[in-house]
């Protein structure tokens, strides 16, 4: 069998061989490339903590494995998934690749910066990793103190390091994100001319330049009490166990936005694609990005509601967690009306898509329960909430993520994927993802505390299903690491736009040339001109000298 | 295995079917919702399916009253739940005067009640029936969360300083308790139960653990073992100021601030008692840290509490 060919023309993947030609590379390009094989290592580790907690809890004994190690195990698990995937999944992979495409420029503002942020975030990810290996830590993700600065007899420091570099990594894209889209644009693409995917960075990338560097210094100072001894959180040497809640959840929760908004701006690329429309309501659904990023900040306190801090302060906060729910209702209504007179097609991108809106609007559903102070009072710290965030991280984040890699898989690596085997993962995910986690809401409300290692017989059955769930959703998640590699050698010849889109990056090659375009483009109408031919998008810029 | 569940804890509160009845009203909202997206989204995919590959379906900007509607809507509904959930919330944290007080003291990994009689309980706490009972809660270690599901109440439990939780039970029975904060290696087996009895009962469970000790009068005997008394006595001492009548009170303090007389107040003053002068006292006081433990300071607060009561007053007089 011959295989297929791609064209011989010199692109991205093919101008230099080598592993210097990788490492060393400044094409935002390969650097996407390296970021894709990092986080899909970090997402199967992650993975596989998962695993070991969910056949833990298959029984209500602690049979499997002993507390410690279970403890440890959610916490590895918690930790790789939120800092190494979740959080540089989307924007380090996917808007590497495509922000510099997108807009019509050659590279990000600052490719040497870029390719800086991923060896830090290696280096981070090394730490972390390090201290997996020498034994893990058991704080749980979130780091609480005094527990993680005084009691805990695992790898904290080590761990917190890890988390502590790769924050800068997360600051350093922000950064290139904004300048580029600032500076960098084609001419003729003015601000609402710009896909939504590009709106959704720039709000992220706010969110990476504001939030991080607080936490940064949080855990600085959980690192200077426990080497020092320095009275920062602990009541016993004069601290305060509640003010690392605050700054904690500060960066924490507009973290959950930096999950969310950009798989929110890969779906709105797919929609737009697979209905043949522009996105309904393009300026409000580009302006809700900004909104959530902005409120986003100020919801930290419904973290916080039984901790202690004042029942008025809790009020506040309730109310400023309704008011960010809106901005992502609104997303929610214009992405259906979208489909409204479209002519919608079920390629699998958009099977990622529309399971994206399922699982979101349910996780989003849900987290107004949360933001209700007497219910969340109930809820709080059990079962509910660890669907609730699933929903939201992993229904919400990894749908987008997946949708995105295979809608830009042909232009990343010019070849497509299989689409029978790709449909049918979608579907494998979406029901495992359910069975997987719409028992842990009810567990959640008939009050069984999260993080325990064993638990009262009566919470069995549903823990049993949310097993079987997750091991439906494992063979989900297998399956596209198998048949996306499989397509690397074997997938049909893609062409530069075989699903017919109208962004910038569909009318180059694919995969594209080093310089994205051989020659810049020109931008004349805005983002999903799907009535207009693709020619009638853009034109080329006449060279300035030749 | 047992292949039944509860789909709902038990209501034994007050609180309960209160809680129960809000969160019904965001299922129902929410399931509407829910299947409204639902629906909606499949009878469009359905409907507007591709027909032929060269489909150009004619392109619709938006509809300005459609986002005022889709945006108004949920905002509206949004505020009746926040409102909802703050009227229980504020009835959460604020007990009634009359309740009876308990102390729990959680440390890795067990809970220790203390009632006002002097019984002391271990991972158990019993409670009467119909009378609104509020817990004063701290930690030894990090931070513990006490929650009731079968009450609906949760609070965190913190080293260093006092949280109350408050409810009052309607059906008697046994309900379990469990620490929601993760604490370290045997956070799962912080639990334990609470037992709600009939009043009568629960005065005869009271008589039968019963030391002759209240927690006041435990708390006297510390206050006399650690010298409290040679400055705090009687009308006060030029060292120290009077504690009769004190409890509850706003006292004056060096440069000119005033702080309220609660169980946080007097735990400060006993562990760092130059945090807070009071005007017109040295600050002479040596630290009694890590000489009294969590459960003496409760009872020290019990005692100079029983100071402020007419009849022990009285008869300390």
């Amino acid at each position: 069998m011959s295989l297929p060919e791609i064209e011989h023309r010199e692109h991205y993947l093919n101008i230099n061989y080598g592993i210097r030609s990788w490492l060393l590379t400044t094409d935002h390009k390969r650097i996407a490339w390296l970021y894709l094989l990092s986080v899909t290592f970090f997402f199967f580790i992650g993975g596989l903590f998962a695993t070991f907690v969910r056949l833990e809890l298959m029984t209500p004994q602690g049979d499997l494995v002993q507390a410690e190690t279970y403890n440890k195990l959610f916490t590895m698990h918690g930790v790789t998934m939120v800092f190494f995937f979740l959080i540089p999944g989307i924007p380090a992979v996917l808007g590497n690749f495509l922000v510099p495409m997108m807009i019509g420029a050659r590279d990000l503002a600052f490719p040497r910066l870029n390719l800086a942020s991923w060896y830090i975030f290696i280096l981070g990810g090394a730490f972390t990793l390090t201290a997996a290996a020498a034994g893990g830590v058991d704080t749980g993700w979130t780091f609480y103190t005094p527990y993680s600065s005084i009691y805990s007899n695992t790898h904290v420091a080590l761990t917190v390091v890890g988390v502590f570099i790769t924050g800068f990594s997360s600051i350093l894209t922000g950064l290139n994100f904004i300048v580029t889209i600032h500076k960098m644009r084609a001419p003729g693409l003015t601000w609402f001319r710009l896909p939504l995917f590009i709106w959704a960075h720039y709000a992220t990338s706010i969110i990476f330049i504001l939030g991080t560097p607080v936490i940064a210094i949080t855990l600085v100072l959980v690192g200077l009490e426990r080497i020092f001894r320095l009275g920062i959180f602990d009541p016993a040497l004069g601290g305060d166990p509640v003010l690392f809640q605050h700054l904690f959840w500060f960066y924490s929760h507009p973290a959950v936005y930096i999950m969310v908004l950009p798989a929110m701006g890969v779906v709105s690329e797919l929609i737009a694609c697979f209905s043949r429309k522009r996105i309904f309501g393009y300026t409000v659904v580009a302006f809700a990005s900004l909104a959530i990023a902005v409120i986003g900040f100020l919801v930290w306190g419904h973290h916080m509601f039984v901790s202690g801090q004042s029942v008025h302060a809790g009020m506040i906060f309730s109310f400023l967690s309704f008011l960010v729910a809106i901005p992502s209702a609104i997303k929610v209504f214009n992405w259906t009306a979208t489909l409204y007179k479209g002519s919608v097609s079920y390629d699998a991108p958009m099977l990622y898509a529309l399971g994206f809106i399922g699982l979101f609007t349910i996780g989003g559903l849900t987290g107004l329960f949360l933001a209700t102070l007497g219910i969340d009072v109930h809820v709080h710290d059990t079962y509910f909430v660890v669907a609730h965030f699933h929903y939201i991280m992993v229904g919400g984040s990894v749908m987008g993520y997946l949708g995105g890699i295979h809608f830009w898989w042909p232009k990343m690596t010019g070849r497509t994927y299989p689409e029978g085997w790709a449909r049918l993962a979608a579907l494998i995910i979406f029901i495992g993802f359910h069975l997987t986690f719409f028992p842990q809401f009810v567990l959640g409300y008939i009050g069984m505390p999260r993080r325990y290692h064993v638990y009262p017989p009566e919470f069995q059955v549903l823990n049993v299903m949310s097993t079987a769930g997750a091991s439906i959703l494992a063979v989900g998640y297998l399956l596209p690491l198998v048949y996306l590699i499989w397509s690397l050698r074997y997938g049909t010849v893609a062409g530069a736009n075989p699903w017919g889109a109208r962004g910038l990056e569909w009318q180059t090659p694919s995969p594209p040339p080093t310089t994205n375009f051989d020659t810049p483009p020109v931008v004349t109408e805005g983002a999903y001109a799907y009535e207009k031919d693709p020619e009638e998008i853009y034109t080329v810029r006449k060279p300035a000298h030749v | 295995m047992n292949l039944g569940f509860p789909l709902f804890p038990e209501q034994a509160s007050t609180m309960a079917p209160r809680v129960d009845a809000l969160f019904y009203f965001l299922v129902a909202v929410t399931s509407f919702f829910v299947a409204l997206i639902f629906v909606t989204i499949v009878f469009f995919a359905v409907k507007y399916r591709r027909r032929g590959e060269n489909e150009r379906p004619a392109p619709i900007e938006g509809n300005f009253w459609l986002e005022v509607i889709w945006s108004v809507i949920p905002l509206g509904l949004t505020m009746i739940m926040f409102v909802w959930g703050a009227v229980i919330y504020f009835d959460m944290y604020n007990p009634p005067d009359d309740a009876l007080e308990i102390s729990i003291v959680g440390r890795q990994w067990m809970w220790k009640a203390q009632h006002p009689e002097g019984q002391s309980e271990i991972n158990e706490l019993h409670v009467p029936l119909g009378q609104s009972v509020k817990l004063t809660m701290t930690s030894e270690d990090v931070i513990h969360d006490f929650f009731l599901p079968a009450f609906r109440v949760k609070q965190d439990v913190l080293p260093g300083r006092y949280t109350t939780l408050w409810f009052e039970a309607t059906k008697a029975g046994e309900y379990p308790l469990y620490c929601a904060e993760y604490c370290g290696t045997q956070h799962s087996g912080m639990i334990g139960r609470i037992v709600v009895l009939e009043p009568a009962e629960f005065q005869k469970w009271l008589s039968g653990g019963a030391t002759g000790m209240s927690m006041a009068d435990l708390g006297e005997s510390l206050f006399q073992r650690f010298g409290c008394h040679t400055c705090h006595r009687g009308a006060g001492t030029p060292q120290g100021p009077a504690l009769t009548g004190l409890f509850g009170k706003t006292v004056k303090l060096e440069g000119g601030a005033t702080a309220i007389v609660d169980e946080d107040y007097i735990r400060e003053s006993i562990i760092d008692p130059r945090a807070k002068i009071v005007a017109g006292y040295q600050p002479i006081m040596p630290t009694f840290k890590g000489l009294i433990s969590e459960e003496g300071l409760l009872q020290l607060i019990a005692y100079i509490k029983s100071l402020s009561m007419p009849e022990r007053a009285q008869s300390k007089k």
